[in-house]
């Protein structure tokens, strides 16, 4: 009885703070609001007996969201909501995907007959899962830190002020590639040899 | 706390999710929209190793591969949001609207 009560409160909050990103004015409150909504779904997971992953959703987006908080301070217009602020496009087509989706997915979980075996008790699953993660499915775990791995190469390699070969808007082709402008017989923008960054 | 429910609220924060991500303009709050739609894919995901695979921990490990999407993602969507701000100046969507700018 109190675990339903406990699942159909956390369940509002997420279904509400998720909502309210949408409709918050200051881009910082939606990115808060967004970590409620994540908060939530952790702790409806430790409800699930599923600790270890309901606590590292709500670690991993208390530090993802704080970053996307500072982004939205350094990029964004509006960041302290003082104003009304709604920058939508497609606003009717938008609710509509919304709407079927929302539909399409709660009518599959109505009506689909999944098979019902729940967890045995007194078996604790944070353990299983370490033993998982450490035995058979190894690979799987190993491959989800390389592509990390490779995920914060890219990030670098994508979001730095300097390329390899000049400033991160002058392009990415090797100066000594490039043919000059006079052989070339026209002047367009890029055939320009690079020297030593911008000119 | 049934399956029924639990993919009802998991099905509403998507569909918010989908919404968020196809209306907003700014491309951190598409990014914000992804991250819900991935929010109830994982809440799916615990629901259906909770109640349906009898406790095997291949349920869970699905759960942490989204969790890894979800990194790989928010990464991935910083970096092009910096990217794109330097060559053109543009935090929304409408200022990309031709390829060469």
């Amino acid at each position: 009885m109190i675990l339903n009560i406990t699942f159909w409160a956390f369940s509002a909050l997420a279904v509400f703070s998720g909502w309210r990103v949408f409709r918050a004015d200051s881009m910082v409150r939606a990115a808060y609001w967004l970590l409620v909504s994540f908060a939530a779904v952790g702790i409806i997971l430790v409800l699930l007996k599923a600790e270890f992953l309901g606590l590292i959703l709500i670690l991993m987006m208390g530090g993802e969201m704080t970053i996307m908080a500072v982004f939205m301070v350094a990029f964004m217009m509006n960041p302290a909501g003082l104003n009304p602020m709604t920058m939508v496009h497609r606003h009717r087509i938008a609710i509509v995907a919304g709407v079927v989706s929302f539909l399409a997915i709660a009518a599959l979980g109505l009506f689909a007959r999944f098979p019902v075996a729940r967890a045995p008790v007194g078996v604790d699953p944070t353990r299983r899962l370490g033993v998982e993660l450490l035995g058979d499915s190894m690979l799987v775990f190993q491959s989800a830190g390389v592509t990390l791995l490779a995920a914060m190469i890219a990030a670098i390699a994508i979001s730095s002020a300097r390329g390899r070969y000049g400033d991160a808007d002058e392009g990415s082709v090797e100066p000594t590639q490039l043919v000059p402008a006079a052989d070339a017989g026209e002047t367009a923008e890029g055939t320009q040899p690079i020297v030593g960054g911008r000119q | 706390m049934t399956l029924q429910a639990l993919v009802f609220v998991a099905a509403a924060i998507f569909g918010i999710g989908v919404y968020g991500a196809l209306s907003q303009q700014s491309f951190v709050m598409i990014m914000m929209g992804l991250e819900l739609m991935l929010n109830g894919t994982i809440l799916a995901g615990g629901a259906m190793w909770a109640l349906t695979t009898g406790g095997s921990p291949k349920g869970q490990m699905l759960v942490v591969v989204l969790m890894t999407v979800m990194a790989v993602e928010a990464a991935m969507g910083f970096a092009l949001v910096i990217g794109i701000y330097r060559v053109r100046k543009a935090d929304i969507t409408e200022k990309i609207k031709r390829l060469k700018g």
